[in-house]
Order: structure tokens, then C-alpha cells, then sequence
């Protein structure tokens, strides 16, 4: 089969996707009979005025967005710092990296309770899980970035009189990116499920308050806008942690 | 890689780290009565692990827990190998669906457990459709990066010696594709648990989660640790399984 031109493959996707948009509404507005399925038509109507017009739900995510900054920025500094200090040296990235791995299959979930129950039912308790979840992919790659230098680099700066400040600013930081900003994604998207992990379970006025009280009230239309207008910011912070992330790897090419 | 023998040193470190960790835990709810609602002394906490493991709760809630992670795992496998298989006949529905899985998987699914609920109701059926989802995506996706790595060279070598195309599946597809493809499905294992362990911590009538979340509610700390003692205990388990088999089969 000949291959397709870049233009042509997204034409097709845009295709399958106006398609499928098609079919659910076709079904949703001539075969289901179940009150539960919202066409993509209800959902539009109901994104504006009903769910993103109205101040409590653009406030509740808003207070989503702040959750989800907090808990990423102290799931960058925390992680950094940590990994650092286990991949500095052999013992401790021996003795602590399996730990680390180790802590990090637990599912979560779990001690969501549990921080509720620490943290309370505000905010603090949603930054808390997503921070839980964001450190994890930052220390495994800030160690894995540290192991990802050559010794040769290394040796070879040495020889040519470099401090060991200098050769962490030229070296050991310019080879690290890469692996590092790997992490931060995965972290962006695990801060992101922590967070609304927590929002769901329990939550006073937040996103999760109004998903729990659309899907109660019975209203999928409402509920499918909140969530894909959630589902397409997820989708935008993801691109912009790669777009800093092809910024910081410039130089490779 | 095989994995040497780590030394004594190492192993020593590991094992003090932990022994500070519940020495300290012992030693604060021993003097501070405060703390206890929050933080249960060491003792009561094993006691209801006892208490959960002999009077069967531990069964009942695993039992329940087990069956969903089963079912979804084994919706998510068919599913994600099948899908994966099929877009790999041809390189332009890779680039087609590729990119759309991929950024599928990258939006946290939580966000959709609600409609889980509203669709598939309150019982294990939620669960299980919203794992089944979830862990669809990572094996899928390896599949594909799977096949796709197959080397074309192979193939035309066995075509021009004759081989039929179910031995061209057998002896060059199977092979090329199986380490990544066991990748994806590993993955997809851990998310599948994770997914119905969260699913039933937010919304179930019965399960490990929902137990979890029942403890936290009432208050029963001690429980609750107990609970939260058992999943560590299963998933260190099933972690070490995991990366053993790995070691082995990259040592092979």
C-alpha cells in the first residue's frame, strides 16, 4: 500500500472522528430510548449556558487548576531534590532505587481515605494525593537522567579543569533533560488523575462536587460537557509540558 | 540484565530504613495519646489484620476485588492485542490511530468514572468497564510499537524462502513483537488494579476499596491501616513476581 502524505492522514482522522460523532448522535437521537445517553448535540447545549456559564463551575475549576499547579510544582522541586540526593552517590541509588520503585507500584488509591481523613475535605487534601502521585515519575527519572551521562563527558571535563559546579551546569544538566522532562510529563498526567482522584471521592464545591451532583440529578449532558472540557484541558497541559520539554532538547539535534 | 547478588551493605540499608520507619512509628503512638486517632499504634493495627484475615472479611472483599480486576484484565488483553494487531496491517492506519490512542491514554480516565457509574450502575459492572479501559490503552499501544518493530528485512527473507503467512506469524511476527508487546501487558496488569482499587474506593457497594473507604468513614483507623497493610503487602508481592519474570526473561 503507498504511504499517505502527513495532510492526508489527519484529513482521515478528522474523518473518523466527525464519523464517530455522527453515530453517537444518530444513536443517542433515534435508537437509544435510554434516558442516560446524551447526543454530542445536548452535550454542546448544555456546555453553554448551563455548565461552563454558570460562575460556581468555572470557579470549581479554577480551584482545580490551582490544585493541580501546587501539586506539580512540589512534585518537580521535592522530586528533583530527592532524586538528586539518591543518584549522587552508588550506595544510595543502589540501596534506595528499588524502594523508590517499590513504593511506586503501590496503587494509590488505597490511602486516599487516609488523606482525607489527614488533610480534611479542602483543597489541601487533593494537593496532598496529587503531590503522591507526582513525585514518583520525577525521582525515577531524575535518578535514571543521572545514570544517563557519560563517564567519558565527565572524565574528559575533568581533565580539562572543569569544578564540579561547572560540570553539573554543562554536563550532567544538559544530559538529564531529556530523561527529567519524560518525567514531568508522566507527572503532569499523574498529578492531574491524583487530584480528581481525590475531587470525586470527596469534595466541597470542587469539580467532584459537580460531577457527584450532575451524575445523582441524572443529568449525563451536563456531566459529559464537565468532564470533556476537563478531558480537553488535560489534553492541553499535556502539550505544553512537551513543547517545554522540545524547548529544553534543543540541542540534541 | 542479570541482577548480582546485592551486597550485605545495601541490603543493610534497605532493612534499617524500614526498621526506623516502624521503630519511629511505635515510638511516637507510644507517648502521644493525640496522635492515635490519626495514626493507630503498631500492635492494634496487627491485631485487626488478624482480626480481618480469621474472621473471612479479607476473603469476602479480596474475592469480590479479585473477579473485577480479573474480568476487566481479561477484556482489556483481547481487546488491546486484537485492536493492536489489526491497526499494524498497514502502516497508514498506524499513523492514523496511533497518535489518538496515545493521547487518549494521556487524559487522567478518572475523569470519566462518573459516567462509569451513571452508565453501569453501582456494582462490579463500573468497575470492571472502567479498568477495562483504562488498561486497554497501554497494551494497545505496545502491540502496536510491537509489531511495528518487527524488521521488515525478516520478513521478506522467510516470504522469499516460501513461508506461508501463518508461519510468517508463528516464527518472525510472534517473536519480534512478544517483549514489547509483554510490556504493554504488564502495564496495563498494574493499571488494572489500580483502576478497580479506585474505582471501588469511590464508588461500590462492596471490595478491598470500598472497605477502605468504609473504615475511613466510620473511623476505625486501625482498621483501615489494617486494609491498607494487605494491599501494600499484595502489590510488593506482585511487584517483585513481575520484575523477577523480567530478569529472567532478559536474561534468556
Amino acid at each position: 500500500m503507498t504511504e499517505m502524505s502527513n495532510t492526508h492522514v489527519r484529513l482521515v482522522r478528522l474523518a473518523l472522528i466527525v464519523g464517530l460523532i455522527a453515530i453517537w448522535e444518530f444513536y443517542a437521537r433515534f435508537i437509544s430510548t435510554s434516558s442516560l445517553i446524551a447526543g454530542p448535540s445536548d452535550v454542546a447545549m448544555a456546555w453553554w449556558p448551563k455548565v461552563m456559564g454558570e460562575p460556581r463551575v468555572r470557579t470549581a475549576v479554577g480551584i482545580t487548576l490551582i490544585e493541580l499547579a501546587v501539586a506539580f510544582a512540589m512534585s518537580v522541586v521535592f522530586g528533583m531534590l530527592i532524586g538528586i540526593l539518591i543518584g549522587l552517590t552508588n550506595i544510595g541509588r543502589r540501596s534506595m532505587y528499588p524502594i523508590v520503585l517499590l513504593l511506586y507500584g503501590i496503587p494509590q488509591a488505597i490511602i486516599l481515605p487516609l488523606f482525607v481523613l489527614v488533610f480534611g475535605l479542602g483543597p489541601a487534601s487533593k494537593i496532598a494525593f496529587g503531590f503522591s502521585h507526582g513525585i514518583f515519575p520525577v525521582i525515577v527519572n531524575t535518578i535514571a537522567g543521572m545514570r544517563n551521562v557519560s563517564p567519558h563527558l565527565l572524565a574528559g571535563s575533568a581533565a580539562m579543569g572543569a569544578s564540579r559546579a561547572q560540570q553539573v551546569r554543562y554536563v550532567i544538566f544538559p544530559h538529564m533533560v531529556t530523561t527529567v522532562f519524560a518525567g514531568l510529563r508522566l507527572a503532569m498526567t499523574l498529578t492531574l488523575l491524583g487530584v480528581i482522584l481525590a475531587e470525586i471521592f470527596v469534595s466541597q464545591g470542587g469539580i467532584g462536587f459537580f460531577t457527584l451532583l450532575y451524575s445523582e440529578t441524572f443529568n449525563p449532558a451536563a456531566l459529559m460537557a464537565l468532564v470533556l472540557t476537563l478531558a480537553l484541558m488535560a489534553i492541553a497541559l499535556n502539550e505544553l509540558v512537551r513543547l517545554v520539554e522540545a524547548r529544553f532538547s534543543r540541542w540534541k539535534d | 540484565m542479570a541482577m548480582p547478588r546485592e551486597p550485605v551493605l545495601i541490603r543493610s540499608i534497605q532493612f534499617g530504613l524500614v526498621a526506623i520507619l516502624f521503630g519511629t512509628w511505635w515510638f511516637v503512638t507510644q507517648s502521644s495519646q493525640k496522635l492515635m486517632l490519626l495514626l493507630p499504634r503498631p500492635e492494634l493495627v496487627w491485631r485487626e489484620m488478624q482480626l480481618l484475615w480469621s474472621s473471612g472479611r479479607l476473603w469476602a472483599a479480596a474475592t469480590i476485588t479479585v473477579t473485577e480486576i480479573v474480568k476487566a484484565y481479561v477484556i482489556a488483553v483481547v481487546a488491546g492485542i486484537l485492536v493492536g494487531f489489526l491497526v499494524t496491517r498497514s502502516k497508514n492506519l498506524v499513523r492514523i490511530f496511533e497518535p489518538m490512542l496515545a493521547g487518549m491514554f494521556a487524559i487522567p480516565l478518572t475523569l470519566f468514572f462518573p459516567l462509569f457509574v451513571v452508565f453501569f450502575g453501582i456494582g462490579p459492572d463500573s468497575k470492571i468497564a472502567y479498568a477495562a479501559t483504562y488498561s486497554f490503552f497501554p497494551i494497545a499501544l505496545n502491540t502496536i510499537a510491537g509489531f511495528s518493530s518487527v524488521d521488515e528485512l525478516y520478513l521478506r527473507a522467510v516470504r522469499s524462502m516460501g513461508a506461508s503467512s501463518i508461519q510468517q506469524f508463528r516464527h518472525v511476527y510472534l517473536p519480534g513483537a512478544l517483549p514489547v508487546t509483554l510490556t504493554g501487558l504488564r502495564i496495563g496488569f498494574f493499571i488494572c488494579i489500580a483502576s478497580v482499587l479506585g474505582g471501588e474506593t469511590l464508588a461500590a457497594a462492596a471490595g478491598v476499596g470500598k472497605s477502605i473507604a468504609l473504615s475511613a468513614e466510620l473511623m476505625e483507623t486501625a482498621r483501615l491501616y489494617a486494609w491498607i497493610a494487605f494491599v501494600v503487602l499484595a502489590s510488593v508481592v506482585l511487584n517483585l513476581l513481575a520484575l523477577a519474570a523480567e530478569t529472567r526473561s532478559e536474561r534468556e
